[in-house]
């Protein structure tokens, strides 16, 4: 029995690769995601060891708003310089040195943009030449302009010990500074992971990263012979108090990665969707070969039942055909990706400038490969098994005609997992807490599979209908009428296609609701001529310095100049975003915002105003207090004011400016909104406002106009990322197109010998295999335009209430690009199954076995 | 319509010193040994001999589907040696008929589409009087909406017939057009065959294993060994049948002569 099953899949090679194929580009995406991550996470890992290998313990201010996620804070709490001589007198401790390093030093580049680094761009004090930082040229930082920059930088900026170079730190705008020596860490590492750095005297760096004087972000603290990190933390964490953070540099290496783990868990998910939607593809494709394998079969199957194999030989015959493809198919999916991994990850390293960990072999993507390929080969071929095994004895002296069998049965399990399909999709999106997610997800999976099972039933009117454009020639409409000859295997080739095309549209549709919605509401919302803002490319966004507001204001081109300011703080114990404006009055204006109820015409210390939603949504009303801890530490009541409308800019909790002075991370203006005086021409005033900020690289100027587009552009940018993604689920069901078309030519083998013997022409016979083909494709096409539209409509209509926007918008101009990329694959796909049908030997084809 | 035939006087088909070898070394067959035949326009000719004695093949190479090794083929005054395919393809469109063991008809089309298959293929019309009359030849009137998997054997290999009738090739070629039928079914087929052929002039040659159904023909010729060996006009079953019989004491005698040597 195993030798027959062997033997009979050896004899269908091309079916063999083709179903192989399925699984190994359903198997990639999955090992090739987790590959990346493994290694990204043990580069990271690299990176935080050797960053603390030479702490003992690190004690710094606690954040009361930081993010306990991440463990990350823009805010930086300073502890006063006294502090180290306090923690010098703690047991054990041998040495404590206060240093200053924190994120925010943007160097500006010799072509005057800001040196860009993922990494970070950080600034800090110069503490000396220790175990792990050494000057390889010049000298430490001695005058207040004196820096000392890492090696990484100095690379990539080009810049030499005596070059003058121009830094906006964390708080201090722009300066030209001079480097005087260049520094690299130990094991001649340029930089820790790619990220830039810039040393000051210490005097500097407390005022111009911490804006304060006599004052550490961290104090260093390396303990006496014998005394452990640990005995060490303890003993500090004793004499300091709760009001401080104490770590040892094991566990500082190892909140900093899991920090990082944690976000690139989501890239991690990110990638597993894909997969999972290859999969789905590929179960469909799986289940689609094996049907007709075992179609074909018939006899084969029939004979053996009749030489007395018995149903449940039958059944494991095919399913261990499923489990020889799933794993060969896993086998290769597993290499294929952990190549593509390997290749995304070191795209990554050395992008970011970091040393690769190397490629590692991470048992989880091992399991997860050869689990996942194997099952999901091995259960879609568990329904043609079940077929298999129905084959009655009888059927082997029987001409293999398969009858049409109804699809009642079919279709009303269509019926049933669409409706169920559709329900959890509506549940999830009017908002089911926790369980939305997988609600979404599950619906908008089982109605894929709910309108994959209806598609035989529609595939006969659409099938004609699509065909028709074809049959005005004769091969059109023998193509035509081959595929609707088997709608159940039409069906399920074009389900495929469907399933690919659909999630596609849906996002598509999704986005381009989101991008027209954005484009809308700023129109509609923002009376502001320009708005003046930076591209944040780190943990500091970019600030509209001070004095250059206030030239802006100055200027008499302009009518209304206001600036906006937001930050992370602590409201009633919960992480939030809060707002701050320089000049209420003008952003009333500007927003169009109108008071609802209360006042809002100004804010003062101790008082908020917020949105009639955000109001609605957290039951505040005028008098309501809430208590804000802000980010340098203090807590204060505060009591609403005022409630605005909701717009689509500036909703949320605002705060009076003399309060975001005080408690801000950064209280500078990050964005200005600016009203040029009527009759000035838009350019002009642009014009004007970037004259102010020449000197300024990392804000801009952007019109109305300017600011819809490149936020549409982002979108633009997002979606052709996920579409290129989702081609590769397109391809394998591409594949399965071919696959169907292969089969089908080889089992109508006599019927096209017979078409050529009474005169059909070679280029005919091409024709009527494309235009088959093309038919599957765009049956499946189509299909996945109406449920992906529809899908996509759905979810916007139900985003409505939360983020706003609830215009459906369909990509017109996507939707037909895919029209007449599915008529093309379809060509395509047609190809190879055509080449075959054209070659075929007119004599063989009639000449029966 | 009835057109005067002219037996012996014109050649619908003809094949001249026709070799045809397949595969080479060991595994070498040679299928046809040098045949000419000539198969005169508007008679009904049959072909007979042994199992592998090369009535496929020959008929194959007389049908343009196979090329010859050696030897020349002509349809009408048409040389097929050396054809391209396109060209071969225009004169299966023309002057070739089919009639194949297995009816090989489209299950996707009816019956009336299939008939007309071969027409619409070559982007031509049929003569309408002339499908009438073929339709009503073959007595398909009431079963021209059905599809071939609403039609019994018989029914299929009728509109098999008819589909090659409809667009007057210059010959038809039939390869066991019976083999699958019942002798019922079968001698409608061959009774419409000869009909044909006397009242339409129809050139029809065809492979047969059955003396009976090669009683229909006016002429039989005898193959063995991939040779013309014997020719019987105006045959009857039993004189056929007896031919055979002599063909085949002559092809074991060769067979045990070979196998001793
Ligand atoms: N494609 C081929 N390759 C090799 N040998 C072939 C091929 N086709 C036919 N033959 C051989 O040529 C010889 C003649 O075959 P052919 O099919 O013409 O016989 P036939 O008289 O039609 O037999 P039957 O009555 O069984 O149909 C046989 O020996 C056969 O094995
Ligand atoms: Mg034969």
């Amino acid at each position: 029995m195993l030798r027959a099953t062997l033997k009979s899949l050896l004899a269908r090679k091309l079916r063999l690769i083709l179903s192989t194929l399925a699984v190994v580009l359903s198997v990639m995406f999955v090992s090739g995601s987790l590959v990346l991550t493994d290694t990204l996470g043990r580069t990271f890992d690299n990176v935080f060891s050797n960053i603390y290998s030479y702490t003992d313990v690190q004690v710094s201010a606690k954040s009361e708003t930081a993010d306990a996620a991440s463990g990350n804070s823009s805010a930086i709490l300073p502890v006063p310089a006294s502090d180290v001589a306090r923690i010098e007198k703690i047991d054990g401790v041998r040495k404590a040195t206060g240093s200053v390093f924190v994120s925010g030093a943007r160097v500006i580049g010799k072509n005057g943009k800001v040196v860009i680094s993922q990494s970070g761009q950080f600034g800090g004090s110069w503490t000396g030449e220790d175990e792990l930082t050494k000057l390889i040229s010049g000298r430490a930082p001695s005058a207040p302009d004196e820096i000392v920059i890492n090696n990484g930088l100095a690379k990539q900026a080009k810049f030499a010990v005596g070059d003058p170079v121009d830094i906006i730190a964390r708080a201090e705008a722009r300066k030209t500074y001079k480097v005087v020596g260049i520094m690299q860490y130990a094991g001649n590492r340029d930089s820790m992971a790619g990220e830039t750095t810039v040393l000051f005297t210490e005097a500097t760096a407390q005022q111009v990263m911490l804006g304060e004087t006599d004052v550490f972000n961290v104090i260093d603290v390396k303990g006496k012979d014998g005394v452990t990190d640990n005995q060490l933390r303890d003993n500090i964490k004793a004499a300091l108090g709760p009001k401080y953070t104490v770590q040892t540099g094991d566990e500082l290496s190892k909140a900093s990665s899991e920090a990082i783990r944690g976000l690139l868990k989501y890239f991690n998910y990110f990638f597993l969707g894909f997969g999972t939607i290859a999969l789905l593809v590929g179960v469909f494709l799986i289940l689609n070969t094996f049907s007709i394998i075992v179609s074909q079969r018939t006899q084969e199957l029939a004979l053996l039942r009749a030489m007395g194999a018995s149903r449940w030989q039958i059944i494991r015959s095919v399913l261990i055909e499923a489990l020889l493809i799933g794993t060969v198919g896993s086998l290769f999916g597993f290499l294929v990706g952990m190549g593509l991994g390997a290749a995304g990850a070191s795209a990554f390293t050395s992008l970011a400038k970091m040393d690769s960990a190397g490629l590692g072999l991470p048992v989880a993507a091992i399991v997860t490969s050869f689990t996942i390929g194997i099952l999901v080969t091995m259960i879609s071929a568990v329904l043609p098994a079940i077929k298999a095994a129905r084959v009655a004895p009888i059927a082997a002296m029987r001409d293999a005609a398969t009858t049409d069998k109804p699809l009642t049965g079919i279709t009303i399990g269509g019926g049933v997992v669409t409706a169920v399909g559709v329900g959890s999709l509506s549940w999830g999106l009017a908002g089911a807490g926790d369980a939305t997610l997988l609600l979404v997800f599950g619906g908008v999976l089982l109605t894929l599979i709910g309108v994959a099972l209806l598609a035989p039933l529609i595939s006969r009117p659409l099938v004609a209908g699509l065909g028709s454009v074809f049959s005005w020639s004769v091969p059109g409409k023998l193509g035509r009428r081959n595929s609707s000859r088997n709608p159940r295997r039409t069906a399920i080739t074009a389900g495929a296609v469907m399933v690919g095309i659909a999630i596609i549209t849906m996002i598509s549709t999704i986005f381009s609701s989101l991008s027209t919605a954005i484009g809308e509401s700023v129109e509609k919302d923002l009376q502001a001529d320009l708005i003046v803002y930076g591209q944040q490319t780190s943990d500091v966004p970019p600030i509209i310095q001070p004095d250059e507001l206030k030239q802006i204001k100055a200027l008499p081109q302009l009518q209304t100049v206001a600036s906006v300011t937001y930050d992370v703080v602590s409201l009633n114990g919960k992480q939030d975003f809060v707002l701050a404006y320089d000049d209420v009055p003008a952003v009333i204006t500007v927003l169009k915002l109108h008071p609802v109820a209360g006042r809002i015409d100004h804010i003062d210390s101790g008082e908020f105003t917020v949105d009639e939603k955000t109001a609605k949504e957290r039951k505040y009303t005028v008098g309501s207090t809430i208590q804000v801890t802000f980010a340098k530490g203090q807590t204060k009541t505060l009591t609403l004011v005022g409630i605005t409308n909701s717009t689509s800019n500036g909703n949320g909790v605002v705060v009076s400016n003399t309060d975001a002075q005080a408690g801000f991370t950064f209280p500078q203006p990050i964005q200005a909104l600016v009203k040029a005086k009527d009759g000035v021409a838009v350019d002009d005033a642009k014009a004007a406002v970037e004259g102010v900020l020449k000197n300024n690289p990392e804000v801009s100027v952007q019109t109305k106009k300017e600011l819809v587009g490149s936020s549409q552009q982002q979108f633009d940018v997002a979606l052709v990322i996920v579409q290129v993604l989702l081609f590769i689920a397109l391809g394998i069901s591409v594949l399965g197109v071919i696959n169907t078309l292969l089969l089908s030519v080889i089992e109508r083998t006599r019927e096209l010998g017979m078409l050529r013997a009474i005169g059909l022409r070679r280029r005919q016979t091409w024709s009527m295999v494309t235009i088959e083909s093309v038919v599957i494709t765009l049956f499946g096409t189509v299909l996945g335009l109406v449920v992906g539209a529809g899908l996509g409509a759905a979810t916007v209509t139900a985003l409505k209430s939360v983020i706003g926007f609830g215009a459906v918008t369909l990509p017109w101009g996507y939707m037909i690009a895919y029209i007449i990329g599915a008529v093309i694959v379809g060509a395509v796909a047609g190809l190879i199954p055509a080449i075959r049908a054209v070659r075929l030997n007119v004599l063989n084809a009639i000449a029966y076995e | 319509m009835t057109t005067t035939v002219t037996t012996g006087q014109a050649v619908a088909a003809r094949a001249v010193d026709v070799w045809k070898v397949y595969g080479s070394g060991e595994a070498q067959v040679i299928a046809l040994h040098g045949v000419s035949v000539e198969l005169e326009r508007g008679q009904f000719t049959a072909i007979m001999g042994p199992s592998g004695s090369g009535k496929s093949t020959l008929m194959h190479t007389l049908a343009g589907l196979d090329s010859v090794t050696r030897g020349e083929i002509f349809i009408g005054d048409t040389r097929l040696t050396g054809m391209s395919d396109g060209d071969l393809t225009n004169l299966r469109r023309t002057k070739v008929g089919f009639i194949f063991q297995q009816f090989n008809l489209l299950p996707t089309l009816t019956a009336e589409e299939n008939i007309l298959l071969p027409l619409s293929i070559a982007g031509r019309k049929a003569d309408p009087k002339w499908y009438e009359t073929v339709i009503d030849t073959v007595g398909l009137r009431d079963r021209l909406k059905h599809r071939p998997s609403q039609l019994s054997g018989g029914q299929q290999q009728r509109v098999a017939c008819a589909r090659a009738l409809v667009s007057r090739p210059e010959v038809i070629f039939a390869d066991e057009p019976t083999g699958n039928l019942d002798s019922r079914s079968g001698a409608e087929v061959l009774s419409f065959l000869r009909n044909s052929v006397r009242e339409y002039g129809q050139t029809i040659v065809m492979v047969t294993h059955d003396p009976n159904a090669a009683s229909y023909a006016d002429r039989v010729i005898f193959l063995a060994d991939g040779q013309v060996v014997d020719e019987l006009l105006a045959p009857s079953a039993d004189a056929v049948l007896d031919k055979l019989k002599g063909l085949d004491a002559k092809v074991e005698s060769a067979a045990d002569a070979s196998q001793a040597g």
